[in-house]
């Protein structure tokens, strides 16, 4: 039995649909939510691996290279205001994050 | 069933259950050390597929800063993390069923993905001579340098933006500030005292 494409796909779409479920069930816990961005973002970089090897093209690689920065960066960020927000507020609840009304 | 077949379910099937106790465990200090299994299988994964390079980056990065940069956020926070998941029932039905129709749209389109007719092949692949790390190299450091000085851009504004975030100056808390220590001069140090014997000050 040979691994293909597809299989790899799969993988990266289960894991895809679990990080938008693991949003959906813990609305209310942000740290929860980062970690499931994280997921999404990591289907992502087996999607564009998994292109980039069976196309024989490096450039994918490449490209999850940038999706990994920006997540790092993203998660460096959100962290911080995570941090921020629980000084001010003592609570790390999403439906308390309202001061802005928006 | 081949030898890399075996690793392939192997590595798959940790990766999603560990994927899976991420969003589901009760406990966030599980969800951060699920979320590192995660990612130490989908670098399994990858070395599998031939991408070595960015295998060592996903552990390196992801396992050794954001995870622990997780974990160290999670432990920090002093949260009752019991009263954030009220309402994880409430929301489970319909988040299953969006779940549900999402991945079966996404494994009926990629499951039978073929390329069309000259795709496959038709992108010259890298010297097979050189390694993985060799191919990433030669074409991030030449075609796209630009993108990779913006990534790097990207992330010193993340580190000054996460810096100047959570830096905070106590007002009680004594800091030495250098030119105050060199304008003191001999007369602002010193004062020399006449004391009458046998009275003391």
């Amino acid at each position: 039995m040979v691994i293909g494409l597809p299989h790899y796909l799969t993988v990266a779409a289960i894991l895809f649909t679990l990080g938008t479920l693991g949003i959906f069930l813990n609305r209310k816990n942000v740290i929860v939510i980062l970690m499931s961005i994280e997921l999404i973002l990591l289907s992502v970089n087996i999607n564009f691996v998994a292109f980039s090897v069976f196309l024989g093209n490096i450039t994918g690689q490449i490209f999850a290279l940038f999706v990994l920065t920006v997540a790092a960066a993203e998660a460096a960020i959100g962290l911080a205001i995570l941090v921020v927000f629980f000084r001010n507020r003592g609570s790390i609840a999403v439906e308390d994050i309202n001061t802005m009304k928006g | 069933m081949s030898l890399a077949a075996l690793f392939f379910y192997l590595f798959a099937g940790v990766a999603v259950a560990s994927a899976f106790m991420v969003i589901a465990s009760r406990n966030p200090v599980h969800s951060v050390l699920f979320l590192i299994l995660t990612f130490v299988n989908a670098a399994g994964l990858f070395i599998l597929i031939g991408a070595e390079y960015l295998a060592m980056l996903l552990v390196v990065v992801y396992v050794g800063a954001v995870a622990v940069l997780f974990l160290f956020v999670v432990m920090m926070l002093d949260v009752d993390f019991v009263e954030l998941r009220q309402g994880f029932l409430q929301y489970l039905p319909v988040g299953v069923l969006i779940g549900l129709v999402f991945l079966a749209e996404l494994v009926l389109v990629f499951g039978s993905w073929t390329f069309g007719q000259g795709v496959t092949g038709a992108v010259a692949a890298g010297p097979s001579d050189v390694t993985n790390a060799v191919q990433i190299g030669r074409v991030l450091y030449t075609d796209y340098v630009y993108f990779f000085q913006a990534a790097a851009m990207i992330l010193l504004v993340a580190m000054i933006g996460a810096i100047v975030l959570t830096l905070r100056h106590k007002p009680n808390v004594k800091r030495q500030s250098i030119p105050v220590q060199n304008a003191r001069t001999k007369k602002m140090a010193m004062d020399v005292v006449k004391v009458p014997s046998g009275k003391g000050l």
